[in-house]
C-alpha cells in the first residue's frame, strides 16, 4: 500500500527520529511511504488558542497538500484528531458551506491495527516500558487498547503500569504557558505516578505530551526516558 | 473593589495550599468512585445520556413556548411568575417580594442561581437578614419567608423539583408566608415524563441511585405550606447563549457537578479561581457566557482547561465542553482583534500562520528556529528559554532540536544513489 506520511510540524523540527521510525516501520511491513512536501501544520495551536481565522487557512493548506492521498498516517494523535474532528468545524466557523469531508488521517496505531491488521510488527525492545494514554489518543480518537496490543507483541518488552494513567499530563498546548503553574502541578503528579512504576522508558503516541512529561523527568534527573511508540515499534533489536 | 484576577494568578494560592490540595484530591477521588459505581449499575447509561440530551435539546429549541406553558401552569396553581432580564433585576424582585411579605429575615439555602444574582448583598442592603441554612446552620425558627433555587421545573404542571443530599430546600417548603423560588430559564423541562430520564441521570452522576432528598412543589395549597409562591425566572445572558449554535449546548447543564470531579485543573485549584457562581469546566463556560468576556478574569476562564475531554466523557447531557471552550476562546481573541495595537500574542499567531501557510517560509523558519534553539542548549537539553517562553523552562527542560529536520532527512535520503 502507498501511505502518505503526515509527520506533524512539531515532530519535523523537534522529533525527526519519530518520523524516520514511522518510515522504517511501514517499509519493513512492505509498504511504500510518500511524504507530500507541501505539508506544514494542521492548525491545532491556532484553533485551540482561539485564532480561528488563521486556523482556517492552515486547514485549507492541509487539504491541498494531501489531496489525492487515500491513506494518510501521522504519529500524532492530537493532529489526527484536529484534522478528522476539527477541520470541518474550523471551516464552518470560517463561514464555508458544503465543507468537504476531512482528509482520511489515521493515527499510527489505528492504521497498524485497524487498516493493516497487524499487532506484531516484528519489533524487539528489551526494556521496561510504561505507556501513557494521551488525552487525544484515548478520548478524542478512542484508541482503546491498540497501543498496548502493539506493545505486548514487542520482543523482550516488559510493560509497567502507571497509576491514574488516564489523567492529563497538563500540557494542553498554550495552556502550558498561559497556566504554567497549574500545568506544572499536573505534570508533577504525572511524573510522581510514572516514577512509582519504575520504567526505563515512557512511551505515547503524542510527542507534545512526551516533551512535557520528558521535560519534567529530565529536570528531575530521573533517568527515565521518553520515546514515541513508533520508535519502539521500529526497533528490530539490530 | 479591585477586579478579580485572571485564572492563572487566582490559582496560585490554591496550588500552594497543601491541605487544600489533599482535600480536593480526596473529594474528587471519592466523587469519581461513587459516580463510576452508580453509573456502572445501569445497563443503558449511554442511552440515558442520549435521552437526557434529547430532552434538553427539545426544551431549548422551543424554550419560549415551554416557558409560557410553565408560567400558565404556575399561575393556574396559584403562584406568581416574575421575569428578570439580568441579575440585578432578579435580586431587586426578590427583595421587593420579601419586603412586601413583611420579612425581616429570610431562609435561603445555598444555590448557584442565588449566588449568580448576588442575592445576599441585595437582601442585606435592604435590611433583611439572610440565614444561609445548611449542614452547619440551624433552620431559623422565626423565618416566615424563604428563597430557594431549584433543579428542574416541569412546564406541564408548574412543578418545581429539588434534588438534595441534606434537605435544606425541603425545610423551606413549610414557611408560612411566602416561598420565593429563583431559576434560570434553561432549568425547565416540558413534561412530567421527562423527569424519568433526568432524575436518574442527575442522581447517578452525583453518585447516588436517587438523590437522598427529592422535593416537588406546585403553586399554593390552601391551608398547607406557604400562603404565596413566587417564581423568579432569570435570563441574565441565557438567551444570548441560546443564539450561539455551539455555545447553547451549555444550557443543557443540569448542575450535577460530575465534570468538576473529573477535571484535572479543578482538582488542583478548587472553586475559588473560577469566581462565582459556577466552578470547574462548566463554570469556565457558563461564567463567560452569562457575564461576557470584557473583564480579563472572565476572558481567562475559557483558557483554564487543557481540553483533555474528561468532562465531556461524564456529562449526563453530553455537553462537549472542550468544543464550547474552544469557541469561547475564539470570541475572546476576536474581541481583542479590534484593538489599535495588536496584542503580542495576536502578532505572534498571525506571523506563525503566515509562515505555516507556505512550505518555503515554513522550512526557512524551521532552519532558523532550529539554529537559534541549538544555541540555547546546555548539556544536551534546553534549560532556559527567553521571554514569555521562560515559564516553560521554569520547571521543565526542552529537548534540543536535532540539526536535521525530518523533511531534510527525507530529501537527503531520496538523493542517495
Amino acid at each position: 500500500m502507498r501511505v502518505a506520511l503526515f509527520v506533524a510540524c512539531f515532530n519535523d523540527a523537534l522529533f525527526p527520529g519519530t518520523g524516520r521510525a514511522v518510515v522504517r516501520l511501514l517499509e519493513r511491513l512492505g509498504h511504500e511511504v510518500a511524504f507530500p512536501s507541501a505539508q506544514t501544520c494542521c492548525g491545532q495551536m491556532h484553533w485551540t488558542t482561539g485564532y480561528h481565522a488563521e486556523a482556517a487557512g492552515l486547514a485549507r493548506g492541509f487539504a491541498a497538500a494531501f489531496a489525492g492521498h487515500d491513506a494518510i498516517v501521522t504519529p500524532s494523535a492530537s493532529c489526527a484528531a484536529t484534522v478528522r474532528r476539527d477541520h470541518a468545524r474550523i471551516l464552518r466557523a470560517a463561514g464555508e458551506r458544503d465543507v468537504p469531508p476531512a482528509p482520511p488521517v489515521h493515527e499510527l496505531t489505528e492504521f497498524l491495527v485497524d487498516v493493516l491488521g497487524v499487532t506484531d510488527v516484528g519489533a524487539s525492545f528489551p526494556h521496561r516500558v510504561a505507556y501513557h494514554p494521551t488525552c487525544h489518543s484515548a478520548r478524542a480518537l478512542g484508541a482503546g487498547d491498540r497501543p498496548l496490543r502493539l506493545l505486548r507483541a514487542v520482543r523482550g518488552l516488559e510493560l509497567a503500569e502507571i497509576p491514574a494513567a488516564d489523567e492529563c499530563c497538563g500540557f494542553g498546548g498554550t495552556f502550558a504557558l498561559k497556566n504554567a503553574d497549574v500545568s506544572v502541578a499536573l505534570v508533577a503528579d504525572k511524573v510522581r505516578h510514572i516514577r512509582s512504576a519504575a520504567p526505563d522508558v515512557v512511551c505515547a503516541v503524542d510527542n507534545s505530551c512526551l516533551a512535557h512529561i520528558g521535560g519534567a523527568l529530565s529536570r528531575q534527573r530521573s533517568g527515565v526516558r521518553v520515546l514515541h511508540l513508533a520508535e519502539i515499534l521500529a526497533g528490530d533489536g539490530a | 473593589m479591585t477586579p478579580r484576577p485572571k485564572f492563572a494568578a487566582a490559582a496560585r494560592p490554591a496550588l500552594a495550599d497543601t491541605a487544600l490540595r489533599r482535600a480536593l484530591a480526596d473529594t474528587a477521588a471519592d466523587a469519581r468512585a461513587r459516580r463510576a459505581a452508580a453509573v456502572a449499575e445501569l445497563p443503558d447509561w449511554p442511552a440515558l445520556r442520549a435521552a437526557g440530551r434529547a430532552v434538553k435539546d427539545r426544551t431549548l429549541l422551543n424554550l419560549d413556548a415551554c416557558l409560557e406553558r410553565l408560567e400558565r401552569a404556575v399561575v393556574d396553581a396559584g403562584g406568581t411568575v416574575h421575569w428578570a432580564e439580568n441579575a440585578a433585576q432578579a435580586a431587586r424582585t426578590v427583595v421587593r417580594l420579601a419586603a412586601a411579605a413583611g420579612a425581616g429575615e429570610v431562609a435561603a439555602p445555598a444555590a448557584s442561581v442565588l449566588e449568580e444574582i448576588g442575592l445576599d448583598g441585595a437582601l442585606t442592603a435592604a435590611g433583611i437578614a439572610v440565614h444561609r441554612t445548611g449542614a452547619d446552620a440551624e433552620f431559623p425558627a422565626g423565618a416566615r419567608v424563604a428563597v430557594t433555587g431549584v433543579d428542574l421545573m416541569v412546564a406541564e404542571t408548574g412543578t418545581m423539583v429539588a434534588l438534595e443530599r441534606a434537605g435544606d430546600v425541603r425545610r423551606c417548603l413549610t414557611v408560612p408566608d411566602a416561598l420565593i423560588t429563583v431559576a434560570g430559564l434553561e432549568q425547565v423541562v416540558p413534561d412530567r415524563a421527562d423527569l424519568e430520564v433526568l432524575l436518574q441521570s442527575v442522581s447517578r452522576s452525583a453518585g447516588e441511585r436517587l438523590a437522598p432528598v427529592v422535593s416537588a412543589w406546585t403553586g399554593v395549597v390552601a391551608g398547607d405550606g406557604p400562603a404565596a409562591f413566587h417564581l423568579v425566572l432569570v435570563d441574565n445572558g441565557r438567551t444570548r447563549a441560546l443564539a450561539d449554535e455551539v455555545g447553547r449546548a451549555a444550557l443543557r447543564c443540569v448542575g450535577c457537578d460530575a465534570c468538576l470531579h473529573v477535571c484535572p485543573v479543578y482538582e488542583r485549584t478548587g472553586p475559588e479561581p473560577y469566581g462565582a457562581p459556577h466552578a470547574g469546566p462548566i463554570g469556565a463556560i457558563r461564567t463567560p457566557q452569562l457575564r461576557g468576556v470584557a473583564s480579563a478574569a472572565n476572558a481567562s476562564l475559557p483558557f483554564a482547561s487543557t481540553l483533555c475531554g474528561a468532562c465531556a466523557d461524564v456529562c449526563p447531557v453530553e455537553i462537549d465542553i472542550p468544543e464550547v471552550l474552544v469557541r469561547l476562546r475564539g470570541k475572546v481573541v476576536d474581541a481583542r482583534r479590534g484593538r489599535p495595537v495588536p496584542t503580542p500574542e495576536l502578532a505572534m499567531m498571525r506571523a506563525a500562520a503566515w509562515t505555516l501557510t507556505d512550505p518555503h517560509r515554513y522550512e526557512a523558519a524551521l532552519r532558523g528556529g532550529t539554529r537559534w534553539a541549538r544555541l540555547l542548549a546546555r548539556g544536551g537539553r534546553i534549560r532556559r528559554l527567553p521571554g514569555r517562553l521562560g515559564v516553560w523552562t521554569d520547571a521543565r527542560d526542552l529537548p534540543v532540536p536535532p540539526a536535521r529536520s525530518f523533511r531534510v532527512w527525507w530529501r537527503d535520503r531520496g538523493e542517495r544513489p
